[in-house]
């Protein structure tokens, strides 16, 4: 028998390195030739509160600012946070992994660490968002919202997106505050890196409040992307009912966006504003197929519940946008296809990682999927998104 | 087949590992409670190194004879769990725990005097 030469290495729990623990997603990108066509990130994360000493800084109001840089970001100080074990007891190791991560050098530690695995995916530009600030929506105070959200804005287009250009974002919107929200697209529309707005989901604003139609107007016209990311807010009260993450989470994250696209499309507003570019972020894609069979039953037998709509329901949910994680993979992938279908997948799908948090998807997810040829997976993976953020087509990745 | 060194035995303690690059394979080989389980080393959800995470018993809910919910413990089957994204492999079996119809592709460990391999 032979016994040929093997490479042998322990595993090592005290040190962390992004492109080690991502070696097997940088093998994926060789193997599947990422290299030859753009791929972009149109959800991933940063963790904000590691950089809260800059952003609090940037906070106007100096009774607010003092309140915050005196909390230091805990959890028990000015701002909220959310119960939830995302690293599954530590089971997913890169959460507490990243404070001894030695990232590449780069003009903040942020930037080394989003370039880092967005070689090793195959990422040529990301759009990134922040953590904690997702649960900043439900926050008692709308002022500190606001306030947040323009400190944190300011920080990001100067630290970041006016420092790397493959990293592009869409800002912050402090949605309990309609004013506020409004003047955050005046100010940072023409920013660097802006492709467009976020609005978190879990919060408890009609998204078809007169108060917000200024705000959507003016993002249509500057022809940016207005989004929901969606998030689970324990504290809600169906969501309370929940035990355990699993099922907070499972559920969060497609409820407040089932909400909000419910209201969006009853209300008109696709009518309204038939220019503005809409997408919602992190539900997976069956709440989509599920809530288009839902609301057309019920709309033809109600017309005169939605007297400004010239069509169904999901005629008009299939020219919004959607990305793909956490995508569902059902065993008869027969399903899946029927949901790619039915959302218009071709043109209005864009591929997501979410990394680094504890659900994060690879370009594989899509790449590999049979019922798609090869025209399909680049729109996906890319081709989409760069229309859409107005960005260069060329790979400017270097896998490692 | 071909045998590939891991290690010598006493240098792989109980509770120990390796990742061995066995050619083209990646393989992760375990010392557990006196016995040697191999498996390979890319997790059969998206490609991550299963092998690599931590190891951990199972979670059991303890039910009581009326089919009380009465609270959780560790149970006593090891796992071992992809750091990527939580998928928990039982250690004697390679079966992923969530969907047992599915199984990491499993490998003969042999010693020969002080010297341990992978069969693959």
């Amino acid at each position: 028998m032979d016994m040929p030469r093997s490479d042998v290495r322990p595993v090592d729990f005290d040190s962390f390195s992004t492109p080690k623990h991502l070696e097997h997603a940088a093998q994926q990108a060789h193997k599947r030739n990422y290299q030859d066509f753009l791929i972009v990130d149109v959800d991933s994360h940063h963790y904000e509160n590691e950089s809260y000493a800059e952003v609090f800084e940037y906070i106007e109001n100096p009774i607010m600012r003092r309140d915050a840089i005196d909390s230091g970001g805990r959890s028990t100080g000015w701002l909220n946070t959310q119960v939830g074990g995302q690293s599954l007891a530590g089971r997913i190791v890169r959460n507490k992994g990243r404070r001894l991560d030695k990232p590449r050098a780069a003009k903040h530690r942020d930037i080394g660490l989003t370039l880092d695995w967005m070689d090793s995916m195959g990422v040529d530009y990301c759009c990134l968002f922040p953590t904690p600030m997702l649960f900043l929506s439900a926050h008692p105070v709308p002022e500190v919202e606001a306030a947040m959200a323009q400190a944190y804005n300011r920080w990001l287009c100067e630290r970041i997106l006016a420092q790397e250009p493959r990293i592009v974002s869409m800002l912050y919107l402090p949605f309990n505050d309609p004013d506020a929200a409004y003047k955050t697209v005046k100010e940072f529309g023409g920013k660097k890196g802006v492709v467009g707005f976020m609005v978190t989901s879990p919060r408890y604003k009609s998204v078809h409040d007169n108060a917000f139609i200024k705000t959507y107007s003016l993002i249509e016209d500057m022809g940016k992307v207005l989004s929901f990311h969606a998030a689970y807010n324990w504290d809600d009260r169906a969501l309370a009912m929940c035990n355990r993450f699993i099922a907070a989470h499972a559920l969060g994250f497609m409820w407040f966006n089932m909400v909000h696209m419910t209201n969006w499309v009853v209300n008109g507003l696709p009518e309204r504003f038939p220019k503005l570019k809409v997408m919602w972020i992190e539900s997976g894609l069956t709440w989509a197929y599920a809530l288009m069979q839902r609301l057309d039953h019920s709309y033809l037998m109600r017309t005169s519940d939605c007297p400004q709509l010239k069509r169904k329901p999901s005629e008009y949910m299939r020219e919004m946008y959607y990305s793909t994680q956490p995508m569902e993979m059902p065993e008869d992938k027969s399903l899946l296809e029927a949901t790619f279908k039915q959302i218009k997948a071709d043109t209005q799908l864009l591929w997501s990682s979410d990394y680094p948090h504890w659900d994060f998807d690879l370009p594989s997810t899509i790449y590999d999927l049979p019922f798609l040829d090869e025209t399909a997976k680049r729109n996906i993976l890319g081709g989409t998104a760069a229309k859409l953020f107005n960005l260069d087509t060329k790979p400017v990745k270097k896998i490692p | 087949m071909a045998e590939w060194f891991v290690a010598k035995s006493s240098d792989l303690k109980d509770g120990d590992r390796r990742i061995v690059n066995a050619g083209p394979r990646e393989i992760g080989v375990f010392h557990k409670d006196g016995a040697y389980y191999a498996y390979s080393n890319i997790c059969l959800h998206q490609g991550g190194p299963a092998c690599e995470g931590l190891t951990i018993a199972n979670v059991v809910d303890i039910i009581g004879p009326d089919r009380t919910y009465e609270g959780q413990k560790f149970g006593d089957e090891m796992h071992f769990v992809c750091p990527w994204h939580g998928w928990e492999y039982d250690l004697k079996t390679g079966e992923m725990v969530g969907d047992r119809k599915q199984k990491l592709r499993k490998y003969e460990v042999v010693k020969r005097g002080d010297e341990i391999y992978v069969v693959a």
